[in-house]
């Protein structure tokens, strides 16, 4: 179904203990910053918070980003918000398909990450544009 | 053969909406990295979230310090629904009450104020992990 109104959610694992968290969560800020038919929520607050918050991804058709394969924001939508995610975004499986080097900074991004930095960005708007025309 | 010492975990709550969860996020690589690499280290906040087994016992078998950015406490909130042993929870806004002057940038640019921010929480934990111990 193409959406026309509802902004798309995007949701980033932001995972502190790996680089590809720290990546997960600059590429999605960006995009958030960059384009205003985007809206994000704290992934922690699908438990912290109350039901407003679980229903966000019922209200919002969403794109995860997660670092790593264990998918915490894809799984947290589906758990929380009892729907599956539009598209699900991981880093680390960006990494593997292009054969590049792994990020290793979780506190910065580093110079020679940038790259991967806006790899990640380009394939979040390419799925945003995917999830409205209802191609997903 | 010597007893391995339980770690501290330093968990931020790395708030995506506004400066002071960068601020958490920063506090606590300056104290993982920088101050007590050997004393702390951190696990991804989200994974308590999701309930993984593994982060759940590591937050109930080692003492947790929590830095949240905004009244929500996502981090200290995740920690105690898990019964975490949880030791301190700083809250960033409270800092900044005290230090009034300072004024932390963006999400993705804390600037120096925030730098300060960050160092003035990684201090007070670098406090609390020594009284500690």
């Amino acid at each position: 179904m193409k959406i026309t109104s509802r902004k798309i959610g995007l949701i980033s694992c932001s995972g502190e203990d790996l680089p590809e968290g720290t990546i997960s969560r600059v590429a999605t800020r960006r995009i958030l910053e960059q384009r205003d038919d985007t809206v994000t929520i704290c992934l922690p607050l699908f438990l912290a918070g109350g039901q407003g918050e679980r229903d966000f991804a019922k209200e919002n058709p969403c794109i995860t980003v997660d670092g790593c394969e264990k998918m915490c924001a894809a799984v947290g939508v589906k758990k929380y918000g009892g729907v599956t995610p539009r598209s699900s975004i991981v880093v680390s499986e960006i990494v593997g398909r292009l054969k590049w080097p792994k990020p290793t900074s979780k506190s910065k991004i580093a110079a020679e990450d940038e790259e991967l930095v806006r790899k990640t960005m380009k394939i979040i708007d390419e799925r945003i544009k995917i999830v409205k025309e209802g191609k997903d | 053969m010597s007893e391995k010492r339980s770690k501290h975990i330093i968990i931020p709550c790395s708030g995506i909406g506004k400066g002071v969860g960068t601020v958490a996020r920063r506090a606590t690589y300056i104290v993982t990295d920088e101050i007590l690499p050997r004393e702390t280290e951190t696990t991804c906040l989200p994974l308590l979230t999701i309930e993984d087994k593994e982060a759940v016992e590591k937050v109930r078998t080692n003492p947790c310090i929590t830095i949240d950015g905004c009244i929500a406490q996502c981090a200290k909130k995740n920690v105690e629904y898990h019964r975490g042993n949880l030791k301190a929870a700083i809250n960033v806004l409270d800092v900044l009450k005290q230090n009034a002057g300072l004024k932390p940038g963006t999400v993705l640019d804390i600037g120096p104020d925030g730098e300060k921010l960050a160092n003035k929480i990684a201090d007070t934990i670098a406090k609390i992990i020594g009284d500690t111990n």
